[in-house]
């Protein structure tokens, strides 16, 4: 690569850097060739996104936006959304072309109006609701401010799974109002399922090649490098990935339910090399687990199949009871294999389900598992059509529960058993019946969650709600707080079934709180008594200090359960508003809103 | 009197302003099953102590989760009386909030056990409600007084009974802080609250008094700070009171290694006449109060203060504060400090049945449902209930009538273990122990039923199968089973391990002795053996093995 001339600076009115510093920054980029320089680029940005207090997502000068380059904006919860808008961005730089990809959450919705090609990577979550950290994007997108498109040229790629009632409609309602808005689509919209692999392949060769055309490459001219936030760079080159995850070994396996809990918990610790699993609190990993041997075995009982027998599917030949353990998912049933079945099945009960209400259908893909189908509509499969149908294996992401400042090269998690009977049957989650198995290592990787980390500002007040594991990550934050020496003060609010066993990491937070780092402790146990009590009920009990801590800076942290105790939180935070803050409804929903917009109000909500 | 700096407690009471401290905060706490340490120490003064599930300890440890905290809630119940409908209602206490056991103590008490911090307060308005409270049944404080629980001389005890409630009343402290914290009485501002006979500081220690009517000797009188030995006349209508012999400075607590602490019985000071008992009472408080050791805990019992006034300096003091002379000891004596099991009638011509309850744990296990049995006997029963101190159970007062129905609930229950144990298991006696309470070094309640089954198996090895030996069993030194006056006592040192103590009698007037040092079971009956062989083959007509050691010259003081 030739050598290009240095970046062009940004001038000190716009990005004040203090005389000194500019005159270093010159020095340094002089002379250097553009993989050189996109690693400076890269490594500042991993700075300013490990210190962002959630006021400077990343600034692009007006100058940058109005130059011909693509952005892939994602719109991500666990990741998948990430690595595909992370992937075509980088092969549209690896053909010369100006792209970016950006978290909607990051995205400065200002400049949609400047975007000449957009693609959108939209994963849809609950009830049709596109991910936490998107929000604001669609609020604006939806909205009544959102402006005229017509230079505008898009694509999107739904992720969804089918099994829920409202399969990608956070993809379908973006794609849809963007051509309302004017823009052209390049592409028909691609909803995929929980096995996406394929179809996002081939959707992001497609917006490669329209990419291609539609954008002249670079030829001599300066490259701008536009990075998204990213994690320092020079950790980037042998970080563990979904895709080539290390092997780390399990250090620490311990239940912290007590007796009276009637719901296990353990906390895990494994070795976490710092190059390998490199973490902030905050973040999550990735862990690929095996599925229960004897639900394999009782899979190839049920279906008369030889679990020795080799298998070979899209260019891959291994053992049947290898593709069963390790590459499929047995435990997680969905939409395309339900109806696979039901194609090889005589059963009209069966098919009445395919055919009929789509509630009563969510509810057998939520509450039933593969073999469940299998033992109740029996129908003939061989090996080959067995690994073909089945979804490939997906890894589960845990909240990470600790800092490295505490606890050096381990890394802990908190799982929660998935652990029932199901008609008099025992059901086990896999993923958490993996991890609390006696296995002595396990596979994993780092799912970085750039909009769940502590704030810059060490002296900022956090006030922490979460409930169950959702407390996981707080005790990282508390453990990097207590190593960073901050001021700032911390209040946790916890719910838990019950408070003699279910109150996770109760000594280490009495512990926190003698030791003055833990200022308030408020623990809501939903059945020590008659009626339920739940956090969002402390929440307004302490309505007047929650009132003085928020309009004191504090920082508001929501972790745990999206479908009730998130919407009832924030309902509750309304309230406490309205009642301490002397807002109307509607006003403290757009203080809230701009709490979110300002990264002041975090939420980390499945 | 010392000029050592005053021991932590003394200023924890000292700003407690009158035993509130910080205990409704602690109480408000919600994320810790505990309270504050100092007002660990204030809750004892209402009758209650803070435990864990000394069992689950390192289990929650590594679950990162604090000790299973709960509270034993005491009861103060001058004599042990309660009605049917108070026991129903303890029943029920014990059921909703604690372990489903009722737990007599040797101090005539009911005790709870497993009540968590957040039931507590319900917990203790609850038990108000029977119009039984807690106040002072723990505590640097008098406690439960004590009285014989003897029916048989009906009037007599009547008038015993009275005295205890009376000079329990008379000792109760006055501040408001229990009725404030536990039944929700507004706080009265400005008016200054004084403790007449406390003082702001109340007791160096505990203070335990016991009333006891000879010939039976049920409630150990000499273990006590402050004995009242019932002299009984012969009067134109039966027996009468005469008045009391005093007893002062017992008090069984010791501390292992450390010689400047031991068990000592009380020593009879004189004679007093019933209507100067209130005063003489007092007088013996306020000296303890005044004179004894506030720097040293483990020599701040009243027994330490007369050794180091000496006892005719101490007389001297009470006498001057009570404004009375103590007359020469009247001649008294005893026969036996265990209980008359089975049905005995009175000179009223009631019927009493006094029930064997191991270790005094009421609680339904496997076929014995005593707790459920006396619950069904509680509700047809028109007479009372009588705590004894020997941890067991009187039916008292029913009409010759109503003995049959209770005979066949006690047969259904398991509640007939009078009938059926041995006379040395009839008499043990064992203190809670592990898993609750703190202080226990070694199993005591939860271990008896092995020692005993172990320790009869060898007696009948002797052909002892019929001798009543008095074994004792106290998880450690503090003798709340009163082990230092048992025949054979156990007294608990490391987990398994136990000082074996010999020679005690079988009236509670002799102090055992130590004879061998932390031994496990084996070792333990491995010392008895050759004892036992000898008491068997050289023991005169109805010589206790006791008695017999001390013949023999088998142990030396």
């Amino acid at each position: 690569m030739s050598a290009v001339p240095a970046l062009p600076l940004p001038s000190p009115e716009v990005q004040p850097l203090p005389e000194p510093r500019l005159r270093l920054l010159t020095e340094l980029t002089q002379g250097l060739d553009a993989g050189a320089l996109l690693y400076v680029s890269g490594y500042a940005a991993g700075l300013a996104a490990a210190q962002r207090n959630g006021h400077t997502a990343v600034q692009v000068s007006s100058q940058a936006i109005e130059r011909e380059r693509a952005t892939v904006l994602y719109a991500s919860h666990t990741g998948n959304g990430r690595r595909i808008a992370e992937k075509l961005a980088a092969s549209l730089e690896s053909r010369g072309l100006s792209a970016r990809a950006v978290a909607a959450g990051d995205y400065a919705t200002r400049e949609l109006a400047q975007e000449r090609l957009l693609y959108l990577v939209a994963s849809t979550h609950g009830d049709g609701d596109p991910p936490e950290d998107a929000r604001a994007f669609y609020d604006f997108l939806l909205g009544r401010k959102a402006p005229r498109l017509e230079s505008l040229r898009y694509a999107v790629l739904a992720l969804g799974d089918s099994s829920y009632p409202k399969f990608c409609e956070a993809g379908r309602v973006a794609d849809e109002r963007l051509a309302a808005l004017g823009a052209a689509a390049i592409a028909t919209r691609v909803d995929c399922d929980l096995d996406f692999d394929v179809a996002a392949t081939d959707w992001s060769g497609t917006a490669l090649q329209h990419a291609l055309e539609i954008l002249k490459p670079a030829g001599d001219a300066p490259r701008l490098a536009i990075v998204s936030p990213l994690r320092p760079a020079a950790l980037a080159v042998t970080v563990a990935t979904r895709d080539a995850p290390v092997v780390a070994e399990v250090l620490t396996r311990q239940r912290i339910t007590g007796r009276a809990s009637d719901h296990p918990v353990t906390h895990l610790e494994i070795a976490a090399p710092a190059d390998k699993l490199a973490y902030e609190p905050g973040d999550a990993v990735g862990v690929w687990h095996h599925n229960p041997p004897f639900l394999v075995a009782r899979i190839a009982e049920v279906l008369q199949l030889d679990l020795a027998a080799p298998v070979s599917h899209a260019g891959e030949e291994r053992p049947l009871g290898d593709w069963l353990t390790q590459h499929r998912e047995l435990t997680r049933l969905s939409r395309p294999v339900l109806e696979a079945h039901a194609a090889r099945s005589s059963a009209p009960a069966l098919r009445a389900l395919i055919q009929g209400d789509a509630q009563a259908r969510a509810a057998v893909i939520r509450d039933w598992q593969v073999l469940d189908l299998l033992e109740t509509h029996s129908a003939d499969w061989s090996a080959e059509e067995l690994v073909g149908a089945l979804r490939p294996l997906a890894p589960r992401l845990y909240s990470i529960a600790s800092s490295r400042q505490e606890v050096g090269d381990e890394l802990h998690l908190t799982v929660a058993a998935v652990d029932y009977e199901r008609e008099g049957v025992r059901r086990v989650g896999a993923a958490s019946h993996f991890l609390m198995s006696e296995a002595p290592e396990l596979r994993a990787y780092i799912e970085p969650n750039t909009r769940f980390r502590l704030p810059a500002d060490s002296d900022r007040d956090l006030i922490m709600i979460g409930a169950g594991t959702g407390v996981a990550p707080y005790r990282g934050f508390l453990q990097q707080r207590g190593a960073d020496g901050a001021r700032g003060r911390h209040w946790l609010l916890f719910g838990a079934r019950r408070f003699s066993g279910d109150f996770l990491y109760q000594a280490e937070w009495l512990t926190a709180r003698k030791r003055g780092l833990l200022q308030r402790l408020d623990l809501a146990a939903s059945r020590d008594q008659a009626e339920k009590v739940y956090v969002q009920h402390r929440l307004r009990e302490q309505g007047a200090e929650l009132w003085r801590w928020i309009a004191g800076g504090a920082s508001l942290y929501v972790c745990g359960d999206a479908t009730r105790m998130a919407p009832d939180v924030h309902a509750a935070l309304v309230d406490v508003a309205q009642t301490h803050g002397g807002h109307s409804d509607e006003s403290a929903q757009a203080f809230l809103g701009d709490l979110v917009a300002g990264r002041r109000y975090l939420r980390d909500v499945y | 009197m010392s000029d050592a700096p005053l021991s932590p407690v003394e200023h924890i009471k000292a700003r407690s302003r009158l035993l509130r401290g910080t205990l409704e905060t602690s109480l408000a706490d919600a994320p810790t099953g505990a309270l504050a340490e100092d007002d660990t120490s204030l809750l004892k003064f209402h009758g209650s102590y803070q435990q864990d599930d000394r069992d689950l300890r390192e289990e929650r440890r590594l679950q990162k989760l604090e000790p299973a905290y709960s509270f034993m809630i005491r009861t103060r119940l001058p004599g042990g009386i309660c009605k049917p409908k108070q026991w129903l209602a303890l029943d029920e206490i014990a059921c909703v909030y604690g372990n489903g056991t009722l737990r007599l103590t040797t101090r005539q008490a009911f005790q709870f056990h497993g009540v968590v911090k957040r039931d507590l307060k319900a917990t203790m308005a609850a038990i108000n409600a029977t119009l039984i409270d807690t106040i002072a049944a723990c505590g640097d404080v008098n406690r439960n007084v004590i009285a014989s629980a003897n029916p048989v001389e009906s009037r007599l005890h009547a008038e015993i009974y009275a005295w205890a409630s009376k000079i329990s009343e008379h000792l109760l402290p006055r501040t408001r802080a229990y009725h404030e914290i536990w039944l929700g009485e507004e706080k009265i501002a400005g008016t200054p609250e004084v403790e007449p006979i406390y003082g702001a500081t109340y007791l160096p220690r505990k203070f335990k008094i016991a009333l006891v009517v000879p010939p039976l000797n049920d409630v150990d009188v000499f273990a006590h700070d402050l004995g009242f030995i019932a002299i009984v006349e012969a009067g134109a209508k039966g027996p009468r009171l005469a008045g009391f012999n005093v007893a002062v400075g017992g008090g069984l607590g010791a501390t292992h290694g450390d010689a400047a602490t031991y068990p000592r019985l009380a020593q009879v000071a004189g004679f007093i006449a019933p209507e100067e008992t209130l005063a003489v009472t007092e007088a013996v408080v306020t000296t303890q109060r005044d004179f004894g050791d506030r720097a040293n805990r483990k020599r701040a019992r009243l027994k330490y203060t007369i050794e180091t006034m000496g006892l005719p300096a101490f007389i001297a003091e009470v006498e001057r504060r009570a404004s009375v002379r103590l007359a020469p000891a009247r001649p008294y004596a005893f026969t036996t400090s265990g209980d008359r099991f089975g049905w005995t009638q009175g000179f009223d011509e009631r019927w009493h049945l006094n029930l064997r309850i191991p270790a005094g744990r009421i609680a339904d296990r496997d076929s014995a449902r005593q707790l459920t049995g006396l619950r069904a006997i509680a509700q047809i029963h028109r007479g009372d209930f009588r705590l004894t101190p020997n941890q067991n159970l009187i039916i008292a007062n029913v009409a010759a009538g109503d003995r049959a129905p209770i005979d066949a609930l006690v047969l259904d229950h398991g509640l007939d273990l009078y009938t059926r144990a041995s006379p040395t298991s009839l008499d043990a006696l064992a203190c809670v122990a592990l898993p609750t309470c703190p202080l226990a070094m070694a199993e005591a309640e939860r271990y008896l039923p092995d020692f005993l089954a172990a320790f009869e198996a060898r007696l009948a090895h002797h052909g002892l199968a019929r001798a009543p030996v008095l074994v004792r069993i106290s998880g450690c030194p503090n003798g709340c089973s009163r082990p230092w006056l048992a025949e054979v006592a156990l007294v608990g040192k490391a987990p398994g391990r136990y000082n074996l103590h010999l020679g005690g009698n079988a009236t509670g007037e002799r102090l055992n002795v130590l004879f061998r040092e932390n031994l496990a079971e084996a070792a333990i009956l491995e010392a008895l053996d050759p004892l036992l062989w000898q008491y068997a083959n050289e023991r005169r007509p109805d010589e206790r093995f006791g008695d017999f050691l001390w013949r023999a010259k088998l142990l030396s003081a």
